[in-house]
């Protein structure tokens, strides 16, 4: 399944254009504690998280993950959507909640 | 393949630009065509490196040391110097700030995410004058 599949699936908006929409998204992660999401997040996870601030996006890249979708809607920095696409990761924001987003993941046949 | 070597400043404080050095470290060994689960070792390890010296030390610099046997993170700071080794290594052991921990960081592992993505680790740190930290990840054979 590729980011740009999922964005239309979950009708997630795109902060970063049509950056990075042909990445494969292999599973997901959830997780706000930074250091912990390098430990155990996989190459080709979506990474939902609450954290706006720019260092996610070098997390992401570091350890390859898929895209970022950030639930509820919450405020971005601009500087996290420029350095974002500039490291071709791609930004996805939500109105529902990391539960319901997991719940769409799934029901879409993510991680079966 | 000949030995290779880079070093980075990391300056304190500098969130903005905090992951920098781990990347460039990253694309460094991508453009060797090094196999993804070495770099992905030396990505974790270089990039909790990396911030701590933004979040915990007075500054200072990361280099990395390639030669056909292995890859040598060195991590070295001004200080302040870390009191008790024993309990900074201590899994969800942190110092960090309420403020940096809103943040998602401060989780008290970067010392042992190091740790795991190493062969061999060393630390070694004085009250007031700095601590080292060295990283080596050895490489077999399709590294």
């Amino acid at each position: 399944m590729t980011v740009g599949q999922i964005c239309e699936k979950l009708r997630l908006k795109s902060l970063t254009g049509d950056v990075g929409m042909d990445r494969e998204v292999k599973g997901a992660y959830v997780c706000d504690l930074l250091s912990w999401v390098m430990a155990h997040a996989h190459e080709g996870d979506a990474w939902i998280t609450i954290q706006t601030h720019t260092n996610i996006v070098a997390v992401a890249t570091l350890i390859e993950l898929s895209c970022i979708i950030i639930p509820e809607n919450a405020e971005i920095e601009d500087d996290t959507i420029k350095k974002a696409i500039e490291e071709g990761i791609p930004i996805l924001t939500s109105e529902q909640n990391a539960f319901m987003i997991c719940k769409n993941l799934i029901s879409i046949g993510l991680g079966s | 393949m000949g030995n290779i070597s880079y070093e980075f400043p990391v300056e304190k404080d500098d969130f903005e630009r905090a992951g920098e050095a781990s990347s460039k470290i990253k694309k460094i060994l991508r453009q060797l065509g090094m196999d993804s689960g070495i770099i992905r070792r030396v990505a974790i390890g270089a990039y909790e490196a990396e911030m701590n010296l933004v979040i915990h030390s007075l500054g200072g610099t990361i280099r990395i040391d390639i030669d056909p046997k292995s890859i040598i993170i060195t991590a070295e700071d001004k200080g302040p110097g870390i009191h008790d080794i024993n309990l900074a290594m201590k899994e969800g052991y942190s110092t960090a700030t309420e403020k940096i921990r809103e943040m998602g960081f401060g989780a008290g592992m970067g010392l042992p995410n190091m740790k795991r993505c190493s062969d061999i680790f060393e630390i070694q740190s004085i009250v007031g004058k700095g601590t080292k930290i060295v990283m080596k990840m050895n490489l077999k054979d399709g590294d």
